[in-house]
This record gives structure tokens, sequence and C-alpha cells, in this order.
């Protein structure tokens, strides 16, 4: 099947360049090659010096990789941002209430809109959540909703990432970087600033305290220092000012969470978690997670400390419950969805098993549990072995997998070698939620460096740029 | 602050100063040996830098026959010696990566850039470049990530624990440093006083950057039972055991907890000893002995600060529900 024209962030299609990128153009064609090659060698200098690495897993432990980074910033006009961002608060609005919804009186599996047995059989719905109520009815309180443009040049959301999303550390130390770089560019344009993004997150962290907590102490809990994103943790404890713990700095007692400090025990009240719900307490989910903190869980439950996100937020991430989230603002809002789905087929479903297994090679199918790109099948990119091998598992387990048509993603500007080369490109905003929903302008633009790849994630060989809202 | 944070500050600047020590622990024997023209004592030269650093053993267990090439490679390079300055300079990088929130960025990217660098550096490339000037480079690296630590980090617990490590560490190295003429042996009795002995005195003095300071306290020639004065008893000279210990024990009056009363009063102890202490009878005593006795004092205070701070017992009463 051939794709449709790719739209092109940057040029036209007949060739001129979009308003928004006016002034990026005029610095590029002004700009003598070797600035140009010199700009590019200082941030790649940079990132190494600041050691903006991340771990890959599979390597041996300890590989330390530079996500690479392009200076073609991602250009939004400011008033297609205000679009999305209304499309984005009306989103997570829906999934929060589904969340609370699902681990209460369950109106949206008894009203028929979600099947009830992909909710409840599945293996992100936490039992344990059953009736407890989190301050503010808060559920994701950080949120990454991962969104593409079609040929159309229209916004479709990709996935939603309601666990633990990364990356906003590169979203920000991106933005540092071009500001070096190109100062007059930012001088002379209007960009929305993206640098109040720790003081917002630790804002949302404070709101999200156990009622009658006034002046909590908030803790971000790594895996640690061999996690892939464990450069992000440091940076986001270090910009917030809070302490970044391990497992073993934690302990329960008499329901209330204590850090071991140089001077005896210390309350902690909010943890903001970049941990699997599966390892946060040996003694209610994985026994053998070394990670966590035994009795977290009945603390949490009892209301003594608070989970940033909350556990359990899995159920409405989960790609097979996605096709809903269209019916979910419906239900929880009263209102049309601003921001579109991509068309899923549900492999559950007959008609559509037919349909997927016929066309594999035109569609991009998913483990509906899968992320990081892993797992994973383009299907134009794909090799008849692949497929053939892929299509065996797929009808082994016809609910692990879902499909949608491969979307022609937009793409960027960007240097491979010594030239510009469009590059295919995906925006990730990071939505906080607490009594109001919040974001910085933007988001972290990942890109495919790869040739015609549509895989940006950086552990699949994907790059990143800076994400300009510009007025 | 956090427990494990305290001990992984401790460690990073412990080992900063230890590789600092190191290179001018060898840059000493290799002063000494360019002095020394037989070849056969010239390698005997290269004892003296593994006994200091208590690491004879396991090199031996590596290498059969002492000599410059080796020794120099296991302590400045060997990634297998625990005690190198690569490994130093490594864990120091992965001690601060571990505690990047509770220092600052200059901080950090001090030790990271340290340990870009290092990873760079082979034989080949230390001889290209001379050994001295590399035993200056980490000099240099140390020095930049104290002045930064002092100019850009908040005077907290973090800072202090980060001193703690300095100072212990600087104290058992100037120790082991003294002791240093203990293990090389003049090339007979009747060096004693020599040429050969003054100047290995004043390589001692160099290897701590007490030169310039001991010309001017005493403005007189160089004797070994001042330049000991000078660097166990002067409280003015900040590599002497007076200094260090002085300030191990302000920081421990100040980041005291209820279980710190003993590690307080075992540095209280030796402070007092160094702040009251005279030459005469420590040369009495007997130099050697007496730094022995120091160093085992030192350690056993190491062992008291880890109880105390980094590894506090916490009871915790099974949660029933």
């Amino acid at each position: 099947m051939a794709l449709k024209p790719f739209y092109n962030e940057m040029y036209a299609a007949d060739g001129s360049v979009r308003p928004q990128y006016a002034g990026f153009a005029d610095w590029l064609k002004n700009t003598p090659p070797e600035k140009i090659a010199q700009n590019r060698e200082a941030a790649d200098l940079m990132f190494h010096r600041v050691g903006i690495t991340f771990a890959v897993y599979g390597e041996t432990t300890g590989t330390e990789r530079l996500i690479p980074f392009d200076i073609v910033p991602h250009v939004i006009p400011g008033k297609k941002w205000e679009e999305v961002a209304k499309g984005l608060t009306q989103r997570i609005t829906a999934l929060n209430a589904f969340l609370h919804d699902v681990y209460h009186d369950q109106n949206i599996l008894k009203a028929g809109k979600v099947p009830a047995n992909m909710v409840l059989e599945n293996s992100q719905f936490r039992p344990e959540m059953m009736h407890v109520n989190v301050p503010g009815g808060i559920y994701a309180h950080v949120a990454g909703i991962d969104l593409v443009k079609d040929a159309d040049g229209e916004y479709y959301v990709l996935e939603d990432n309601l666990r633990t999303p990364s990356g906003v550390s590169y979203l920000l130390e991106n933005r540092k970087m071009m500001m070096r770089l190109f100062p007059e560019l930012f001088a002379a344009q209007t960009i929305r600033p993206v640098d109040h993004y720790p003081d917002m997150l630790l804002e949302t962290l404070r709101n999200a305290a156990p009622i009658g907590v006034d002046n909590p102490t908030i803790v971000l809990m790594t895996p640690g220092n061999f996690n892939s994103a464990y450069f992000e943790h440091a940076f986001l404890a270090q910009q917030m000012g809070i302490e970044l713990v391990e497992g073993i700095d934690l302990f329960v007692q008499d329901n209330t969470v204590f850090m071991r400090t140089t001077q005896g025990p210390q309350k902690v009240d909010v943890i903001y978690r970049r941990i699997d719900d599966d390892f946060i307490d040996p003694l209610a989910f994985r026994p053998d997670s070394m990670l966590g903190v035994p009795g977290l869980m009945n603390a949490y439950r009892a209301g003594r400390v608070t989970l940033a996100n909350a556990v359990g937020t899995g159920v409405a991430d989960d790609k097979s419950l996605y096709p809903y989230v269209p019916e979910m603002i419906r239900f929880y809002l009263g209102e049309e969805p601003i921001l579109k789905n991509v068309h899923t087929y549900m492999l559950t479903n007959k008609t559509d098993l037919d349909y997927v297994i016929a066309n594999m090679a035109d569609l991009v199918i998913k483990e509906t549990q899968g992320s990081g790109g892993y797992g994973m099948l383009v299907g134009p990119m794909s090799t008849k072995e692949e497929r053939e091998r892929y299509k065996r598992r797929v009808l082994d387990a016809p609910e692990r997998f879902i499909a949608q048509p491969t979307l022609s993603l937009s793409t960027c500007p960007t240097f491979i070698g010594k030239g510009l080369v469009p590059r295919h490109i995906d925006l990730r905003p990071y939505i906080l939620s607490g009594k109001t929903v919040n974001f910085v302008p933007g988001g972290l633009t990942r890109v495919a460096l790869r040739e015609g790849s549509l895989v940006v994630n950086s552990s699949q060989g994907g790059g990143v740029k800076d994400t300009w809202v510009i007025d | 602050m956090l427990s494990r944070t305290a001990s992984m500050l401790y460690w990073m600047s412990r080992n900063v100063e230890r590789a600092e020590n190191t290179a001018r622990i060898l840059d000493v024997a290799y002063r000494m040996s360019l002095l020394t023209k037989d070849p056969d004592l010239q390698d005997q030269e290269w004892f003296a830098p593994l006994n200091i650093t208590g690491t004879l053993f396991p090199f031996s267990g590596r290498h059969s026959i002492v000599c410059a090439k080796e020794v120099l490679h296991f302590m400045a390079l060997d990634a297998e010696n625990p005690s190198s300055i690569y490994n130093c300079a490594k864990q120091a990088r992965e001690n601060a990566r571990a505690v990047r929130g509770s220092i600052t960025s200059e901080m950090w990217e001090v030790l990271n850039s340290t340990w870009i660098e290092m990873q760079n550096m082979d034989e080949d490339r230390l001889y290209a470049r001379g050994i001295s000037t590399f035993f200056e480079w980490v000099k240099e690296r140390s020095h930049l990530f104290r002045g930064v630590t002092f100019g850009t980090m908040r005077r907290d617990d973090a800072f202090q624990f980060n001193r703690l490590g300095t100072y212990m560490e600087r104290a058992d190295n100037t120790a082991r440093m003294l002791d240093v003429k203990y293990h090389v042996l003049l090339p007979s009795v009747d060096d004693v006083g020599g040429a050969v002995d003054y100047y290995q005195w004043s390589a001692v003095l160099r290897s701590v950057s007490a030169y310039e300071s001991y010309r001017k306290v005493y403005r007189d020639s160089v004797t070994p039972v001042r330049i000991a004065e000078l660097l166990i008893l002067r409280i003015d000279i900040p590599r002497s055991l007076h200094y260090c210990m002085h300030d191990v024990y302000d920081i421990l009056c100040k980041v005291q907890n209820r279980s710190s009363a003993e590690a307080t009063r075992q540095a209280g102890e030796i402070y007092a000893a160094l702040q009251f202490g005279r030459i005469g009878n420590i040369f009495h005593t007997g130099l050697h002995e007496y730094l022995t006795e120091f160093l085992e004092g030192t350690d056993r205070l190491g062992e008291e600060i880890n109880d105390a701070f980094f590894a506090p017992e916490v009871v915790v009463t099974p949660t029933e529900e």
C-alpha cells in the first residue's frame, strides 16, 4: 500500500516555509555550514558533560548512552497548541474519572459503555484499590499522551501513558541546550517557556498530600541507578529539591512510611514513584521484588501516604482499553472528544481479526501491554517471514494484540550526516493533574532517525528535538 | 538527609581525595627514584608506594617483580585494583551519580568529565603526556572539585558529610606519607643526614605541597623532626593531622545524632592528643609506631561513623492487617 504523502512540519506542499518556521529557516539560510556543524558538536559535547544518558536494557549492566539530539526544532503555532491543550485536558479529566469509577461504583461498566470483562480481567486492574479513596480523586498525577500528525495535518492520540511516563528531563535539557546554541532566535521570537515544569510538578505533588498534612515531605522513588531513566529521576529530584530514595531507604511502621536519615527516621507523606505497581511492595505484589518497601501498600490504602501516580492506573492506559477513551469522554463529561483516536481493530472481534490477518502488510500490530516500541509489527516495513511469525503469535492469543492502520507520521527536517533530511516525529506532552490540569506548552518531540522508520523510541534508535510553541 | 546519600557523599569525596593523594605518593616515588642512580636500587624505591597504601599484597599477587612501570600501572590505571586512580575516579563518579540530587550540577560535571577523560587514558598516553603531567592533571581535577564544592554547595548536612570524607581520607594519607621514610631504605647508614636523606625528606614535604610553608614557618634547613611537627601538630597546615582531625571533630559535632556520641568522643580524643601533643614525645615513642597507632585510631573512627550515620539500626515491628 502506498502511503499518503507525509505532512512536513517545516515546508508546505508547494515548498514554501510554514509561517511558524520563518525564524528558524532564516537562521538556516544565513548561517554558514561550519557554524551549524559547530553548534551540533557543541550540543553533543555539552550533553556528554552534563551526563544526560539513558541505560540500555539487554546490554552490559551500566551501559549508558547519549540520546541523539537534533538541533532543528519542532515548531507548533500557539493557536494550534491551544486546541491540542484543550483536547489533552479533556482526555486526562475523563481518564481520571474513569479510574475513580472503575475502583468505586463501576458505572461505566454497568452502563455497558466499556465491556466489564476487559476491565475486571485485565492484569493491570488492581482489586486492592477497590473503594480506596485517593486525595482529590486523582489517579494519574503525571501523564504522557503521545500524539502524532497524519498526512492531513490533524493530530491523533497514539497512546496514553498513565503509569510512569518518562522523558520530561529531555524536554527541559533540550530547551536549555537550544537557548545556549540559539540565543538570537529566542530573542527575536516569542517561544513559550517550559522551564517551570519542576515547580508545577512539585506543586502537583504537594497538593496530592494526605488530608491534614500541611507541609508534606515529598520524595521521588527510583528503582536505582541501573534503571534506564535514572538520570531523569535524579534530575527531577534535584530540580524539585526533594530526596531521591530507593526502596531500601524507606520502611513502614504502624502504617506510616519513614525514610532512614542521618537524623533518624523521618515521616514521608507523598511518594512520586517511578517504579511499577508490581515492584512497590513485596508483601502486596511481587514477593521477589528487591526494589519495594514491605507494607507500603497498607500504608497507602490507609491514606497515610500518597503514591503518585496511584496504584492501578495501568488499567486505563492499556492498549485494549484505548479504543474506549472517546466513549469515556462522552460518558463522564458529556462532550465530544477534541483529539481523535487512531482507528483500532480489536482482535477479539472475529470480523476485525479476519481483516487484520488478511491485511497485515498495511497495519501496525501492537501488544496491548507492550511499551517502548518493543514487540510491535510495522506492516509496511516488515518481511513476509516476520509477518508469518507474528501471525502465529496473534492467532495464539488474539486478546493480547490490537491493530491500527499505518499512519503517515509527519516529518520534520533533521540533520543526518551533513545534510537535512525529513524524519518522522511524534510529540509527548506531559500533563499534570491536581485541582486543575496543567502543562508546559509543547512536549517532548521524538524523532525516528532511521530513514523511513516510524518507531521513535530511544531504545529503538530514536532521537529528540526541542519543541517550540511560538506566538 | 538520607543515610544512603550521606554515605555516598562521604565516599565520593574520599575517592576524590584518595585519587589526589595516590597521585602525590606516586609523584614522590617517581622523584625519589630519579635520584637513585643504581638501577637495582631504583626498583627498590617502588616498594614504598605499595607499602604506604597497603597494596603490596594484592600487587604481588599479580606481579612478580616490583618496578616503576608495573607499580605505576597498578596504582594509576589498573581497572582490577580497587584503589587505583582509575577506580577512584570511577567510584567518585558513580557515587556522585547516585546522589545527583544532593550535589550541585557543577560538582557532578567535574566528576563526570574527569571520568570521561580518565577512560581515554592508557599506558601509552600516560607516557606520551609525561608521568608528572598526569599526576598534575589528577591533582588539578581534585582541586577543581574542591573549589566547585566550596563555591557552589549549600552549607547543609550534605556539605558536611562530603567534607568529612575529605578530611578522614586526607588524615589517613598524610600519616601514610609521613611514614614513607620508614619504608624507603637509604643506600647505607652513612647516608643518614646526607644529600639523599635530605632530598627524600623534601620530597615528602613537596608531596603534600608544604615545602613553602615549611620555609615560612621554620626559616631553617629541612629536618625530619620539624617536618613531622609541621605535618602532625601544626593547626595552620591544611594537610596536617591536627588540621584534619580538628575539622573531623567539628563536623561530627555539627551533624551529631542520637547514636553518634561514641564517634564524636573518639574524634575528640584523637583531636585533643594532636592539639596538646609534643613532637619530642612522638619521636620518643618512635614516629613509625606513633603513625601506626594513629591510623588504627582513624580506622576505628571510620567504623563508628559508618555505624552512627550510614547504617543505622532501625527496629521495624511488622504490621499486620
